[in-house]
């Protein structure tokens, strides 16, 4: 019998440890970064240099409940509702200096990445002057291309490695070069793993409730080049295996109907967008999201094309290609597409992308209005009228297909 | 054999509506009071029209409950969402439609129904509200007149005077701007009319129309918005007197459905 810890506690605790681990360094006077989701972690990794992610903040400041409170607070400030909610929970933070649902230690640099959110450049340039600290910007080039060419791997090497010089000027660490490839080769292990666990969504059943992907993949996004990380989703992908064995799963009651849910869950609704779900027999077998938190590669060039495949980074062609190609082989019923007010990217081709994918994959969607962290955007009745005639639709569906 | 009575009732968020229907065909009765979810609405609804039908909540074979409100309607033996209920009752109201505009005191709809009369698939309005049934009653109240009025002084207009806001609260100051400035307020009745059908025929187009059209919910009893939608839509649209039932008619068809197997 296994006595480990189940693998999604492990991965809580793990989180913890990693926000801890920040705190404390800073503590021993040591220098702390604020670090954009999809930042290469490979190099404050390898380099052992603490980091923070305020988009993680805003998301578990959502879902504790404190967003409506932190976004008010901007606004006040003079920030529009119309930015992102987690930067304004971050803006709110910055100013605050407090925030009773969560808080990061403050930054002496600041790392951003644009592959997730090309208007996240404003945000950290903002944060920069704010706070009087450097920022250190990897411009990835949006892909209008279904490849990563030489000349934008080239362009990607050239800012890495003058990011390692600078986060060297930074907080006097040196890079070890040996470090690096140990903390790829860990990476690879975790991503492989993570992609693993998720993969098995495509079983029927799913071994597991999708809404779970949107607890686990925290560590995916800030912990993925750790031992411990990759060691615990290795005994995820296990334990996801193991129910697959038994025809068991962790979604509750019977899953009568598979679907893809598209965008960021909406984390001051987690709970009513997923009992809405799961009280209809509803499971999550397919999303992007998750998953976008793997990067695969053999090398370091192959790593620079890695993140420049983060799906908010590719052409509408490559990002519906794969939208089409999980629900495919996830065999889902239907669709629910969150249009997050928050993300200018997402919302910005939302309507296109949900009539594309109908049309590819023949199942019937439905839309709803919503943000991230910001519940001002959500309506219950609104989302549960909705729900209620996608399933419908799809008991319809289901019985025509079975006479 | 004995009829078989199934009763719909649509709590919706402005008004409750509530039919019975003999053997799934017949109306025995409706009924239709302004106060909808959270009101007396709903319960008068369902008295008024047991009484008009000359019967008892036991002798109905099925209860069914759509709408706003439908979860919070005690006594319901199915709860269906008003999707597919006014897909149902569209299609037995009108019967061949296959595209229904449902304009509601809160939202607007546009549904793709089967030959078959079943929800194929549908849009809503997203998070603003605005050219709903709550937008004309915020207008009558500015041209201090009825909404029940507004198709009428629509059919008298000469022109359109035209509203571009689509915020509610903003076209409301639009509008009284208007006033200020004199014009006819037939034509004002008109414009407000082609700002809800441009809006409801966007929803439309991304859907799809297919013909033929009809229309239900409250909205369509409003001759003026039906006339501006269908020049936005270039097709002529039915619309059942019924219309405002259809919710309720579908849901008590949905019942008889469900008892027939």
């Amino acid at each position: 019998m296994d006595e480990r810890k189940p693998a999604k506690i492990v991965l809580r605790e793990l989180q913890d440890r990693i926000a801890q681990d920040a705190w404390d360094a800073k503590q021993r006077g040591e220098k702390v970064g604020w670090c954009a989701s999809n930042f290469p972690q490979e190099i404050t990794t390898a380099m052992g240099i603490p980091v923070v992610y305020p988009e993680n903040m805003g998301a578990a400041v959502g879902a504790k409940g404190g967003g409506q409170r932190m976004c008010e607070y901007a606004e006040g400030m003079g920030y529009s509702n119309d930015l992102c909610s987690y930067s304004r929970i971050n803006f709110a933070y910055t100013d605050l200096k407090r925030c009773e649902e969560l808080e990061i230690p403050f930054p002496d640099f600041l790392l951003c990445c644009n592959n997730i959110c090309n208007c996240m450049i404003k945000w950290y340039e903002n944060l920069a002057l704010e706070l009087d600290v450097p920022l250190i910007l990897i411009d990835i080039p949006h892909l209008d291309a279904m490849t990563c060419d030489a000349d934008r791997v080239k362009y990607i090497r050239a800012q890495f490695d003058d990011c390692i010089a600078q986060l060297e000027e930074i907080t006097g660490k040196k890079m070890d070069y040996d470090r690096l490839n140990e903390v790829m080769s860990i990476s690879q292990r975790s991503s492989k793993a993570w992609l693993r666990a998720v993969g098995y969504m495509s079983a029927e059943p799913s071994p597991f409730s999708g809404f779970d992907i949107f607890n686990n993949m925290a560590v995916a996004c800030v912990g993925r080049g750790t031992v411990e990380a990759a060691d615990a989703f290795e005994q995820l992908a296990d334990e996801y295996a193991a129910l697959v064995k038994e025809g068991k799963s962790t979604f509750k009651g019977e899953e009568k109907y598979r679907i893809l849910f598209e965008g960021i869950a909406c984390w001051s609704n987690l709970r009513f967008t997923y009992k809405t779900l799961q009280s209809r027999g509803i499971n999550l077998t397919a999303s992007i999201y998750g998953p976008a938190f793997s990067f695969l590669y053999s090398n370091l060039d192959e790593l620079m094309a890695a993140y420049s495949y983060v799906p908010n980074s590719n052409c509408f062609e490559k990002e519906l290609q794969l939208r089409v190609d999980d629900a495919l082989k996830n065999k889902v019923d239907g669709a629910v597409f969150h249009m997050n007010r928050s993300c200018k990217h997402w919302s910005g081709n939302l309507y296109e992308m949900e009539r594309q994918f109908r049309e590819k994959t023949g199942v019937p969607t439905i839309v709803f209005d919503g943000d991230q962290s910001d519940p001002r955007c959500f309506s219950e009745a609104q989302y549960e009228t909705r729900v209620d005639a996608l399933t419908e639709i799809m008991e319809q569906r289901k019985k025509e297909a079975a006479q | 054999m004995a009829d078989i009575y199934t009763l719909g009732i649509d709590v919706g968020s402005t008004t409750s509506k509530c039919l019975i229907l003999k053997n799934g065909t017949e109306i025995a009765a409706s009924s239709l009071i302004p106060a909808g979810t959270g009101t007396s609405g709903p319960g008068r609804a369902l008295a008024e029209t047991l009484n008009d039908a000359g019967l008892k909540l036991e002798e109905l074979a099925a209860v069914t409950a759509t709408g706003y409100g439908r979860n919070t309607f005690e006594g319901a033996d199915f709860v269906v969402s008003e999707l597919s209920c006014h897909a149902l009752g569209a299609a037995a109201l009108m019967p061949g439609v296959r595209t229904v505009i449902d304009i509601g005191g809160q939202d607007a709809k546009v549904l793709r129904v089967s030959p078959a009369g079943r929800l194929e698939r549908f849009l809503m309005n997203d998070k603003c509200a605005a050219g709903t049934g709550r937008f004309l009653e915020v207008m009558a109240r500015v041209l201090e007149t009825d909404v029940s009025q507004l198709a009428e002084m629509d059919e008298k207009a000469k022109g359109v005077v035209p509203i571009s806001s689509t915020c509610t609260v903003f076209a409301e100051s639009e509008v009284i701007s208007q006033l200020a400035k004199n014009v006819d307020i037939r034509d004002l009745v008109a414009g407000i009319h082609a700002s809800v059908a441009v809006r409801t025929a966007g929803l439309a187009r991304r859907l799809g129309v297919t013909a033929p059209v009809g229309m239900t919910g409250g909205v369509a009893r409003n001759a003026g918005v039906v006339r501006a939608l269908e020049k936005e839509l270039n097709a002529p649209i039915a619309v059942s007197p019924m219309a405002q039932l259809a919710g309720a008619y579908g849901a008590a068809l949905y019942g008889f459905k469900k008892k027939e197997g």
